[in-house]
Parts: C-alpha cells; sequence; structure tokens
C-alpha cells in the first residue's frame, strides 16, 4: 500500500545528492532552449559584427580578427554564466525550496547542481563560439599545452562569473530581477582591451580598462592562443579570478542560509 | 515509547515590529492528527515553518518525535516531511521525473526509486500525466503531486499546510481517506485548513491561533460544547428563528419542551434541533479579533 512500514529514511551521501541536483540542473538547461540559443547567438552575432562591420574602421589590416576573437570568447563567456542567476531566483522563489531544506541533505547541493550546469553549457557555448571563429579567419598560433591553459582559464573565469551570478540570483527578489543583472556583463568587456587596445581610450578609462578584472583575462587568453607573453598578466587574471570565486562563494552560501524560510 | 511526536514549550517569534508567535506551548500525542485553526496570518503556517526547521524561533523549545529542532536539526529532518502551503515541485521536471528526484534524495536506489514512482503516480491518479511537465498541470494536479512527493518515504511525522485547498471534492475525500489511513500506521499528523469541516472530521485534537496565542485547544467536541450545547430551533411559517431553547436532546426533554409551547404557538411552527458547527466555534473563538477590526 501507499505507506510501507515507517522508518526513518537511509542517509543519502553527498555524492548521490550532487550528482541528483547535477542531473536537475542538466535537465532544466536542456529544457531551456531560448537561454542557450541567446547564450550561443549574441557572442556570435556580435564577432560577424565585430569583424566584418566594425573591424575594417578600427584595423583596417585585415587582422582584426585575431585580435577580437578572445575577447568576444569571454564576452560569451561572461553572458552565459549571468543566465545562472534566473535559475537560482527561480528555485528560490519557489516552494521546492523548502522541500529540499527540509530534507536531511546538504540543500545547497541545489546551488552547485545549476553552477555545474552552468559551466557544462558555457564551454559548449564557448566550443561553438570557437568554431564560427575559424571558420570567419580567426587562426591561432597556440600549441597543445597553450589551448590546455586556455580552456582552463576559460572554465575558472566561467566558474567565478557562475558564483558570482549565483549570489546574485540568491539575493534578487524575482528571476526577472536575477535577470536584468546579466547585461552588466555584456558591457564590462567593453571597458577592457576586449575591442580596442586601451591606449586608444582617454587616460581616466584608460585607468579603469587597465585595472577592471576582465583585462588581464583577455590579454592572457590572447597570448595564449596567438602566441605572445602572458608574464604581466597570467597572475593578475587567475588572481582575479579566485577573488570573484572566493567572495561569491562566502556571499552565496551566506545568502542561501539567511533566505531559508523566505520566498 | 515517546508519548508525544511534537512538544513546543514557550516559542515566540518574531517578524520586524510583528510579534506572531507570542508563546506557544503545544503537545502532539504520537499517532494522533492534530489540526491547527484560525485566521489569516495568524501564523499557522510560521508555526509549521518552525516546526519543520525552516524558520528559527527567537525563544522556546520544540522536540521533534523527541529531537531538539535546534540542535538535532538532521535527525528532525530524518523522522518530518512537509507538504507547504504553496506546491513545492519542480515546474521544468515531469511529474514522474519530480517523484523519482525526491526517491533519489531520500536514499532510494534507482530501481527503488522507479518502483516507488511508479506506485505513487497510481496511487494519486496521476498515471496518465507522468511524463507530462508539473508546469503544465492545473492546481489540483499539482497539489497531489506534491503530496505523492511528501510521502515518498513515509516519516514519522507529517506536517501538511493546506493540503486540501484547490482539490476538488472527489480528491479531497480520497485526501481524507489517505490521512486516516496514514494515522492508523502510527503516522502523526500535523494539518492546517481553513475548512472547518475538515477539522472536525479528521482531527483527534484541533488547537485555535488568534493573536499569537492558542486560544483554544480540544477534541472537536469539546470545542463545540465550549460555545453552548444543543439548542431546540423553532421557526415560524416565513423561516425566521422564534425560539432558541437549549436542550439535552433526549427524548423526554424534547417532549417536554414542545407540549408547553404547543399552546402558545401556531401549528405551523417547525421544529429542529441544532448543533453547534465547528464553523460557529471558530467564530467565537476569534472573533475579538474581528470586533477589534471593525
Ligand atoms: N518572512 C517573513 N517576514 C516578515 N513577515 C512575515 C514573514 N513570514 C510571515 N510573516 C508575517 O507573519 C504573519 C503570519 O503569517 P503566516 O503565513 O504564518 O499566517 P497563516 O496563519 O499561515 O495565514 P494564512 O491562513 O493566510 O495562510 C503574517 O502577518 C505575515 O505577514
Ligand atoms: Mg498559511
Amino acid at each position: 500500500m501507499i505507506v510501507k512500514p515507517v522508518h526513518t529514511a537511509k542517509k543519502t551521501s553527498l555524492a548521490v545528492t550532487q550528482s541528483v541536483f547535477i542531473g536537475r540542473s542538466l535537465r532544466h538547461s536542456l529544457r531551456n532552449a531560448d537561454a542557450m540559443l541567446m547564450a550561443i547567438l549574441l557572442p556570435v552575432l556580435l564577432m560577424l559584427l565585430f569583424t566584418y562591420v566594425f573591424g575594417g574602421a578600427i584595423d583596417s589590416s585585415g587582422d582584426y580578427v585575431n585580435y577580437v576573437v578572445p575577447g568576444i570568447i569571454l564576452l560569451c563567456a561572461g553572458f552565459g554564466s549571468s543566465s545562472v542567476a534566473v535559475d537560482v531566483a527561480q528555485d528560490m522563489t519557489n516552494g521546492i525550496i523548502d522541500r529540499f531544506r527540509t530534507m536531511p541533505i546538504r540543500s545547497v547541493s541545489v546551488i552547485t547542481g545549476h553552477v555545474v550546469a552552468s559551466l557544462a553549457r558555457n564551454l559548449l557555448a564557448t566550443g561553438v563560439v570557437l568554431a564560427v571563429a575559424l571558420l570567419v579567419g580567426f587562426k591561432p598560433t597556440a600549441g597543445i599545452l597553450d589551448w590546455v591553459f586556455a580552456v582552463a582559464l576559460i572554465a575558472l573565469f566561467i566558474l567565478a562569473f557562475t558564483w558570482l551570478f549565483a549570489a546574485i540570483g540568491m539575493v534578487a527578489g524575482s528571476p526577472a530581477a536575477a535577470g536584468s543583472y546579466g547585461f552588466a556583463l555584456l558591457f564590462l568587456p567593453y571597458l577592457s582591451s576586449a575591442f580596442v587596445k586601451t591606449d586608444t581610450m582617454p587616460e581616466w578609462l584608460q585607468w579603469i580598462a587597465s585595472n577592471q578584472p576582465i583585462t588581464p583575462v583577455i590579454e592572457s587568453l590572447r597570448g595564449l592562443l596567438m602566441g605572445a607573453s602572458i608574464r604581466e598578466f597570467i597572475g593578475w587574471a587567475i588572481g582575479w579570478c579566485l577573488l570573484i570565486l572566493l567572495v561569491s562563494l562566502l556571499w552565496g552560501m551566506w545568502s542561501f542560509r539567511r533566505r531559508a524560510g523566505r520566498r | 515509547m515517546r508519548k508525544y511526536a511534537v512538544e513546543i514549550q514557550g516559542l515566540y517569534k518574531r517578524f520586524g515590529s510583528q510579534q506572531v508567535l507570542d508563546g506557544i506551548d503545544l503537545k502532539v500525542p504520537e499517532g494522533s492528527v492534530l489540526a491547527l485553526l484560525g485566521p489569516n496570518g495568524a501564523g499557522k503556517t510560521t508555526l509549521v515553518n518552525i516546526m519543520s526547521t525552516l524558520v528559527t524561533p527567537d525563544a522556546g523549545t520544540l522536540l521533534i518525535n523527541g529531537y531538539d529542532v535546534s540542535r538535532e536539526r538532521q535527525k528532525v529532518q530524518q523522522s518530518i516531511s512537509l507538504t507547504g502551503q504553496f506546491a513545492a515541485v519542480d515546474e521544468v521536471l515531469t511529474a514522474e521525473e519530480n517523484l523519482r528526484m525526491i526517491c533519489r534524495l531520500s536514499g532510494l536506489t534507482g530501481a527503488e526509486a522507479r518502483i516507488r514512482s511508479t506506485e505513487l503516480l497510481a496511487y494519486f491518479d496521476l498515471a496518465s500525466a507522468r511524463s507530462k511537465r508539473a508546469g503544465t498541470f492545473s492546481g489540483g494536479m499539482k497539489r497531489r503531486l506534491d503530496l505523492a512527493i511528501s510521502l515518498v518515504v513515509p516519516k514519522p511525522v507529517l506536517f501538511l499546510d493546506e493540503p486540501t485547498t484547490g482539490l476538488d471534492t472527489r480528491s479531497r475525500r480520497a485526501l481524507w481517506d489517505m490521512i486516516l489511513q496514514l494515522k492508523s500506521q502510527g503516522i502523526t499528523i500535523v494539518l492546517t485548513t481553513q475548512y472547518l469541516e475538515e477539522a472536525d472530521q479528521l482531527a483527534d485534537r484541533i488547537a485555535v491561533l488568534d493573536g499569537g496565542h492558542i486560544v483554544a485547544e480540544g477534541s472537536p467536541e469539546e470545542l463545540k460544547s465550549r460555545v453552548g450545547g444543543e439548542v431546540l430551533e423553532l421557526r415560524n411559517a416565513e423561516d425566521e428563528v422564534i425560539h432558541r431553547i437549549p436542550t439535552s436532546g433526549s427524548i423526554g426533554d424534547v417532549a417536554n419542551t414542545l407540549q408547553e409551547l404547543m399552546r402558545q404557538l401556531p401549528t405551523e411552527t417547525r421544529v429542529g434541533i441544532h448543533r453547534p458547527n465547528m464553523d460557529e466555534v471558530f467564530i467565537a473563538l476569534t472573533e475579538k479579533k474581528m470586533e477589534e477590526i471593525v
């Protein structure tokens, strides 16, 4: 019958809990085709825009595509990560979070599930963007090892910003509000060396552009893919990513606990 | 054996400047059904949330299934299951995926999860909707799925916050049967409801929450007798009540009373015996507040 003899539930291991939540978030991603399409299409369109429309004006040598692709990749990764804010906000405003919280499991795993799915989703999107880049004439000079480091750096960048947006999703009042923050990351790369060299900017802007976290990541990526030296940037790039990751993790965990029982 | 599944002493909870729970003492014997009644905003959901570890109280001791909520959270969580006031289903997943997910999280293996989900889908009349997304469900279907999810692994204490809100009559009756069946298995159930008939039918004890206090507690019969016993109601041809006479309800008492009245009243006068119902109990117990509002 519907009630079996009363017994307390078996303890669920953290590994099982985590894999169940990752599976859940991956299912969510697959069923949210719009967000996925947007995360790929937008960077691809921007890339075409920059290489074919602005490219000639910015750099008439025709080499601009090799300059801009690393920036586009990070723009794609950053914007893609921001959708996790909506996923998290949706969960935090739905009764299901209360159910997870009252179960004898590590309920914060529901968030890490979203983070892992976002990482998978955005690495895939990055792959697509890279493929289109190669089609429009991107010619990286990277060796195998450079590629490994480049992918690792992109993954770290995605992870850091995914956690940042997961935390934003937790404090946002609604999924719609959470979604609107994503646009910030669409603009941050413009104030960096992603599209034009920073020395073409007014001095005050130059200072912002060279000291904001995205610039060293872009320069490192550019260096890895195009064979330039990265010594000057890689430390800053990794340092910024780790700092953002750490702060976002703490902020996220704290907000998750604080929002218990409130929707 | 422990005697009480829920033991609450001196429980306080304030939100901002609003003292929602102002000293609650409550005991629920093991294997019984307690209905929490109270007007909107009385704090029923808050109390249920505190009992189910979602909300931390400001003060008070709380034992669930013998475990202290603040110190043995994990043990409490292993002993309880909550169906909240608002459906807690994953709208993107299908009904079956929802169930399997919770099965897996409750420690069942993949194969066990499949069997248990199929069982529950059939029992809650959702078998034909098993592979539809829960987001496309009607309110009542969501509610049923929600209840099914709560019963994935039966726990000794079940909290149901307005479980029958939005259910049609047939589903509601089915749920009542289920609650009584769960009770017969020794499961303790704490439910809140706005349907007083429901409390009357299901509950062994009723607690009425108002103004942060439990203003009354007892069996449905005890509460009814508090607002007065049975009365003999006499109505005129226009169906207006012209007399209400307290009565014991015995044939001798009724016959005597009627004999006296027969001479004074027209023969078309209609007679009925009225017993206080839960609606009257509820209104009487919470009416002070209503007066304050007016
Ligand atoms: N997280 C919160 N922050 C601030 N106030 C809250 C919070 N949760 C509940 N309240 C307030 O506490 C009071 C009791 O709310 P609660 O939801 O417990 O009532 P209820 O008895 O369940 O009502 P209903 O019958 O409408 O479901 C309400 O006035 C509500 O505004
Ligand atoms: Mg409520």
